[in-house]
């Protein structure tokens, strides 16, 4: 075996590569790491880049992105507007723990082709048990439904406020890029009710456009909120 | 500190290390390999040189894992034939954009089970919907005894009556648990969303289980009568 012994190995004078090993050879790295910010198959494709510890990798990314998450804290909406594309046919935001300022009010969620208001149809119904047994039911929710409706469409029905008190669930968009069809959505939510109950809630519907839905924001009925939202895109490749 | 300036480092045997433990190799710009192996010779990645990995070590991504994607084209049906297996208790299939050629047919699914021939294994199940008309003339949830089963061998529906006009489209989702087991049924679940044949929105919730014991190998979706339009992707979950 020879050996070289040197700290540093540079292309030749007016080379920018430098190759280590021939085709067929095993080339091992003995020391305890490889420090490097890119690295490519041998036809120059990036399989991860790395700035500053922030690494970007389409090849080795799951089909479960997460594309953005934010923290509503006593805010009065959280918007997305810019992640919805057409980098993946399913997106699904996650609700987790929301709280609201206002007691009895409802989560809501609104679409926006450019500006917000969509035309939209939906459906709405709830199972709810109450903590005392004095009732528990599965109904459809006449109030929490639209029909070719420009206004914010419910997500839940009414949240209590208390300290311990809030709801959470998700939402499924498909296809918000899309300008032939319209975009179909559904939601499934739990709630701790304003008088003490449980309340399983699911929404469906379409916002009746071919045009393409580039921003979705949240807000309560009436007044503010605290919680996360997340929203993630389901990978198309 | 020395440098060496060279184009090539080659190995006198099959394997060149550099460096040794206790150092860092430091790569200016980028490394360029096609395969990538930990120091026991575990393979993390492999590219065929166009950024296609495969042999990816199961650490990296996330739980929910794309195995397959088929697009539909005026279609009479898509079959997932392969990839359904024990790698995965979960599976899971999304439909996107399905618009049927024909006005008001059922989106639906059969199964096919190891050894069996054709898609007809026998299920029991349920079947409810929301439903509201863009008029707001009427809206209900009901439950839809003409798309339940009981020991049937008929296509379970996923979404009834579909509309097919141009910007008409059904999206949902599919889960069957663990479709390899020798042991038990099998379960499902679905939510869809859909536009009706009517000016109607549609949320319907379909699930049951397969009634058999034997591995679920296959998989078909279609229409209950003509083709139709869409994408069909199938995840597993880890």
């Amino acid at each position: 075996m020879s050996k070289v012994v040197t700290t540093t190995v540079l292309p030749r004078d007016g080379w920018d590569t430098l190759n280590i090993g021939a085709t067929g050879d095993t080339v091992a790295i003995a020391g305890d790491s490889l420090n490097t910010n890119v690295l490519q198959d041998a036809g120059g494709n990036n399989i991860f880049t790395s700035s500053s510890g922030t690494v970007s990798s389409t090849a080795l990314q799951g089909s479960l992105q997460l594309l953005s998450s934010q923290t509503a804290s006593n805010s009065a909406s959280v918007s997305f507007t810019t992640q919805l594309t057409s980098t993946y046919d399913v997106y699904c935001f996650k609700f987790i723990e929301i709280n609201p300022a206002t007691d009895s009010t409802n989560f809501q969620m609104e679409g926006s082709t450019g500006s917000f208001g969509v035309t939209k149809t939906t459906t709405a119904f709830s199972a709810y048990h109450y903590e005392s047994d004095s009732g528990a039911a599965l109904g459809y929710e006449a109030g929490h439904d639209l029909a070719q409706s420009t206004s914010a469409q419910p997500l839940s029905g009414s949240i209590g406020n208390g300290s311990d008190e809030n709801a959470s669930g998700e939402l499924y968009l498909y296809a918000p890029s899309s300008t032939t069809y319209v975009k179909q959505f559904y939601s499934k939510l739990n709630l701790y009710g304003a008088d003490n109950h449980s309340g399983n809630w699911f929404i469906g519907g379409y916002y009746n456009t071919a045009s393409a839905i580039s921003g979705i924001r949240f807000s309560m009925s009436s007044g503010n909120f605290d919680g996360t939202i997340k929203l993630y895109g389901i990978s198309k490749t | 500190m020395t440098t060496i300036n060279v184009n090539a480092i080659e190995s006198s045997t099959s394997t060149l290390t550099i460096g040794e433990s206790g150092n860092s190799v430091v790569a200016a710009d980028s490394v360029n390999v096609n395969l990538i192996k930990d120091a026991s010779g575990a393979t993390m990645w492999q590219s065929n040189g166009s950024g296609v990995l495969s042999n990816v070590n199961s650490a990296f991504g996330d739980s929910l894992v794309l195995i397959s994607t088929q697009t539909a084209d005026d279609s009479a049906s898509i079959s997932f034939t392969s990839g359904i297996d024990s790698t995965y208790k979960e599976y899971i299939w999304k439909f996107i954009n399905i618009n049927p050629a024909t006005n008001s047919q059922h989106f639906g699914f059969q199964v096919n089970a190891s050894g069996q021939t054709g898609y007809n294994e026998t299920i029991t199940s349920t079947f409810f919907r929301a439903y509201n008309f863009e008029n707001g003339a009427a809206q209900a949830l009901d439950y839809l005894t003409g798309s339940d089963q009981a020991q049937g061998t008929a296509a379970q529906h996923l979404f009834t009556s579909a509309g097919n006009d141009a910007d008409k489209c059904v999206a949902g989702e599919l889960h069957l648990f663990n479709p390899a087991s020798t042991t038990y049924v099998k379960h499902f679940y679905a939510t869809t969303n859909g536009c009706q044949d009517g000016a109607v929105t549609q949320n319907e919730f379909a699930a049951g289980y397969i009634n058999v014991t034997a591995a679920i190998t296959a998989i078909q979706f279609a229409m209950s009568s003509g083709n139709f339009d869409g994408k069909i992707k199938m995840y597993g979950v880890k």
